[in-house]
């Protein structure tokens, strides 16, 4: 199988390879397959990365509904962020608390030319109160473009100032996209700051005994909605969501929740990793992507609190689940089984959705992630042998206190030891390797050559990726299916969305235009008729 | 939806709301899909080549491949040049364009990288070509950007020989490639020979075959750009667009123009016409009068559905304008007229269309936003509204037809490989706008109301 990786990478010149052959492996159990990530993309080599204001602004801060965000910067980055995720959301009212939804609005400063020469605070303060006179919000989120932090504007100071001025929450994120290496970059500064401004704020108590964040989940095609009813027909407390469809109304209380949910490890784990050390709550790493997944992740909240009854509850709803989708199960398992997938997704959906493929018996040939670490591919142990370099090194890392008020031991030692004899990891991440077989390709950062080569060799049925790359394999007759968006539908979390997935899948597989890409006059031979000459 | 749009309109001192633009890279790049065997090169952060990439890709259904110089920390503070250069060095190196067309970011021209020099000290194989133009994210919109790339590709390969080639160079404007194959179906039938640029026929639109060509069939070739310096005569369709890019032209190879509307609508494809047959000498042939004919014919078996209807239109310039000259010449009233675009003319164009067709209490706004054009809506009505896929929500929200026309459509499948411009272009249109205003009619009239026949 190497040779087939050799055969790719073959083409680059001496420099390229010398980088890229780091991040492309074959899996080999018997190696130790690490597998470099999270290090520069190589100018002029077509990536599919985008930047820190992407990660930042447009996936973590993004679904927040009622935070109203201001970019800061010419008029493009807000526009291209601008409902173009599918992150649902809608206005609702809580025990009288009303959160807002601001997800159809997009609002910016659009910084002309004297605003990068003289500056552009002032049209950043006169942005803010247009928006507060206009919308009224509870918070206001301002989010920094490259030349903003080229220019020095200080968007903290006015952040401070707005909070004074109005009463209000005001927040600034400098994610100017030249820092770090792809969007990773951008979900960090937004964890940093939900932490050092979100979490924590509230005091509203959650009711019931069982209470969770989801951390992670972005709501994708209603993903959110759909775990949220899973875990509360099982009696458990949904205290936020962070953030798909969540608010600042529920975030701000996240810290009062009994455990954390993890679904993305990697744009959250910082959040996560924080509310362990400054509040003491345990984060458990779920996939509610597949079904045999979903069920091992509802299994591990009720292990977690160790109560029967409502371990027997969750039993009784992954019955009833499973029962729903049986037959549909049994027909796609009858069509999709043995096919053969790519995925190169961000930073957990490539591994989530191979436990979804197994569960139809289909098998990944290659997958990739575009702005994962090491240890969303080689789990957390790699995390210390992870040397920092000059891009990580411009990454605020904060180091956060046991908050005297709030912080709570919420486990003894002993039931820690009793968690992990049952399996039960509490606040790591395997990563994806483990749970995929030998032979497979795994290559971070997958670029464009790298796509259209390995797909020419590996022809596997469908490839699932993204827009950029979707029509370019599509072109070459395999199916792509998008799995930032869903291509529009969803959800496909849950067990009834594992069976909406597999229909789609099912769908563009069977659609009838892929059997007319030859004209018939191609598919003759020879041209049939008479010789020249002849009668 | 858009509940806290407010009706009453307040003087907003600095934000944008639902901005009716975006920035001018996407459309320096959409340009340089136009050339053939050329690589778009975005000079600025990775995000913005991925983000443009995403758009282009979602209105056009098809791949919009290009490069990014993917700026890190170190190069924001320390300049972006050796980027460039191992750029263009992996990007001949792998991917074996003709040609890249380098367009700047914000970030690269807030730092002040010099693209004349980095490109001059470069070294570029044998017969390829590099060339560039500055796109400074935080002046003008996508349309300058696209008018800025065209012209950039005349700077750096237009030559004036000793003879002319006795073509007409075209600048089609930002136009969707079923447009570019709609003039090219007109030059023909014209019998003027012509050279196009850029041309994203073949390139945005291409068909499926099985193989993934990196660089299809179509575009402008070098040569002929090369070529267009000994062009008798330019016409630039679409006088924001392209008349700066005609004058770039004239300028550097002596080449007079001749600066008219985007070609949409009766009014504006005739002066196309006329301009051709000006070049041609000869009759306009049978087949472009008898389309005339029909687009008339048709006009009038529509006017009880369109005639007095208010419409708001919003999007690019010189679109914007075409369709509200086309709306006029339906005797609808183009009630907004709208575009984020900054530009005075605009708002003079629009005004002398109200006036010449006797319009009153119509609105035009250069440099506006939709979050406007929705509060004038609230304020008074509108019968259809018009434009790109953004004002999707507008129209939900106060319940009024929605066309889309223009640039980004991204939420519907087709439009791209249809032609808004020529007769054909108009019938379209007149298709497209009846069939809306019909549906939303028997969508909405009252049971007893519900006619068979229309």
């Amino acid at each position: 199988m190497d040779s087939i990786r050799e055969r790719v990478l073959d083409k680059y010149s001496a420099r390229v390879y010398k980088n890229r052959k780091d991040h492309v492996i074959t899996l080999d159990s018997d190696k130790p397959n690490a597998v470099a990530a999270n290090t520069r993309a190589i100018p002029g080599i077509i990536t599919q990365r985008g930047c820190c204001y992407a990660g930042c602004k447009g996936v973590v801060l993004g679904p927040i509904k009622d935070a109203l965000i201001i970019t800061h910067g010419p008029i493009g980055c807000g526009f291209y962020t601008w409902g173009t995720r599918r992150n649902k959301a809608f206005a609702d009212e809580v025990d009288g608390e009303r959160a807002e939804s601001y997800i159809e609005y997009c609002l910016s400063t659009d910084m002309q030319e004297p605003d990068i020469v003289f500056g552009g605070e002032k049209k950043l303060k006169a942005a803010i109160t247009d928006a507060v006179e206009l919308f009224h919000p509870a918070a206001v989120f301002i989010c920094s473009t490259c030349p903003v932090g080229l220019i020095g504007d200080d968007i903290h100071a006015i952040a401070k100032w707005a909070e004074k001025e109005y009463n209000i929450k005001c927040i600034g994120f400098s994610c100017e996209g030249y820092k770090g290496v792809s969007q990773s970059a951008g979900h960090h500064i937004a964890n940093n700051q939900l932490i050092r401004y979100v979490i924590g704020v509230g005091d509203k108590e959650p009711v019931k005994k069982f209470s969770v964040n989801i951390l992670g989940e972005y709501n994708i095609g209603g993903d959110g909605w759909e775990i949220e009813k899973l875990l509360k027909r099982c009696g458990i407390e949904i205290v936020s969501v962070i953030p798909g469809g969540g608010s600042y109304r529920d975030i701000k209380n996240a810290h009062l929740a009994a455990l954390n949910l993890v679904q993305c490890h990697r744009s959250i784990n910082y959040v996560a990793d924080m509310m362990l050390d400054k509040y003491g709550i345990d984060w458990i790493k779920v996939n509610f992507i597949g079904i045999e997944s979903c069920k091992q992740s509802l299994r591990s909240v009720g292990e977690y609190f160790g109560d029967e009854g409502l371990k027997a509850r969750i039993e009784e709803v992954i019955a009833d689940e499973v029962m729903n989708i049986e037959e549909d199960l049994a027909f796609l398992k009858g069509k999709l089984k043995g096919k053969t997938a790519a995925l190169y997704v961000g930073g957990s959906r490539s591994h989530h959705y191979q436990m979804l493929l197994k569960d139809f018996g289909m098998k990944t040939v290659l997958a990739g992630y575009e702005f994962a670490h090491r240890d969303d591919y080689e789990g957390r142990e790699v995390i210390p042998d992870i040397k920092p370099d000059a891009d990580s090194k411009n990454i605020e890392s904060i180091e956060v206190q046991p908050d005297p008020k709030y912080f709570r031991v919420l486990l003894t030692e002993e039931q820690r030891e009793a968690l992990k004899e049952k399996g039960i990891l509490l606040n790591d991440y395997p990563g994806m390797l483990k749970d995929m077989e030998d032979g497979a390709i795994i290559c971070d950062d997958l670029n464009h050559y790298e796509t259209e080569e390995f797909l020419k060799i590996l022809k596997p049925d469908v490839f699932f990726s993204g827009i950029k790359d979707k029509f370019v394999v599509q072109k070459s007759g395999i199916l792509s299916r998008q799995m930032h968006s869903y291509d529009y539908s969803g959800p496909y979390a849950g067990f009834r969305g594992a069976i909406t997935f597999g229909n789609d899948l099912f769908m563009g597989l069977s659609v009838p235009a892929w059997s007319y890409i030859k004209a018939p006059w191609k598919r003759v031979p020879n041209i049939a008729g008479s010789i020249g000459g002849e009668k | 939806m858009l509940n806290y749009t407010e009706k009453e309109v307040a003087n907003r001192k600095a934000l944008v709301i639902n901005p009716a633009k975006t920035c001018q890279p996407v459309g320096a790049m959409y340009a340089a899909l136009g050339v053939h065997g050329c690589l778009p090169h975005s000079h600025g952060s990775q995000g913005c080549c991925a983000f443009h990439r995403m758009f282009l890709t979602r209105h056009f259904k098809d791949p919009a491949m290009a490069a990014s110089s993917s700026f890190t920390e170190g190069a924001s503070v320390f300049g972006g040049g050796s980027n460039l250069k191992t750029a263009v060095k992996n990007i001949f190196d792998l991917y074996d364009p003709e040609i890249i067309a380098v367009h700047t970011t914000c970030l690269s021209e807030t730092i002040g990288d010099d693209l004349n020099a980095l490109i001059t000290d470069m070294t570029i194989p044998e017969g390829k070509y590099v060339v560039h133009c500055n796109t400074p994210s935080y002046k003008g919109s996508h349309v300058d950007g696209f008018t800025n790339m065209v012209s950039g590709f005349i700077r750096y390969l237009a030559k004036k020989g000793p003879e002319t080639n006795e073509k007409v160079c075209l600048l089609p404007g930002f136009v969707n490639p079923g447009d570019m194959r709609e003039y090219r179906r007109i030059m023909n039938l014209m019998k003027v020979p012509f050279i196009m640029l850029p041309d994203t026929s073949g390139v945005m639109d291409t068909p499926m075959t099985g193989k993934f060509e990196m660089y299809p069939k179509g575009g402008t070739l070098i040569n002929d750009i090369k070529d267009v310096g000994n062009c008798m005569a330019t016409i630039a369709l679409g006088l924001k667009v392209s008349e700066p890019s005609a004058a770039v032209l004239e300028k550097q190879c002596d080449i007079p123009y001749q600066a008219l509307p985007l070609p949409i609508g009766i009014e504006a494809t005739d002066k196309f016409v006329m301009a051709l047959q000006d070049i041609s000498k000869d009759e306009v042939p049978y087949a472009l009068e008898e389309e005339r004919g029909q687009l008339v014919d048709i006009m009038v078996d529509i006017h009880p559905y369109t005639f007095g209807k208010k419409v708001a239109i919003y999007g690019d310039p010189d679109t914007v304008l075409g369709i509200a000259s086309f709306a006029l010449e339906l005797g609808m009233i183009p009630k907004y007229v709208l575009t984020g675009t900054p530009g005075a003319a605009f708002e003079e164009r629009a005004r002398e269309l109200f006036e010449k067709f006797g319009m009153e209490g119509c609105m035009a706004k250069e440099a506006g936003d939709l979050y406007l054009l929705h509060q004038w809506i609230k304020n008074e009505k509108v019968d259809l509204l018009i434009g790109g896929t953004h004002g999707k929500f507008i129209a939900r929200a106060e319940d009024i037809p929605f066309v889309r026309m223009g640039f980004p459509i991204i939420d519907r499948y087709v439009h791209s490989y249809m032609p808004l411009v020529g007769y054909k272009g108009a019938m379209r249109m007149a298709e497209l706008v009846s069939n809306a205003l019909l549906d939303y009619r028997d969508r909405t009239c009252e049971e007893k109301d519900m006619e068979m026949v229309l």
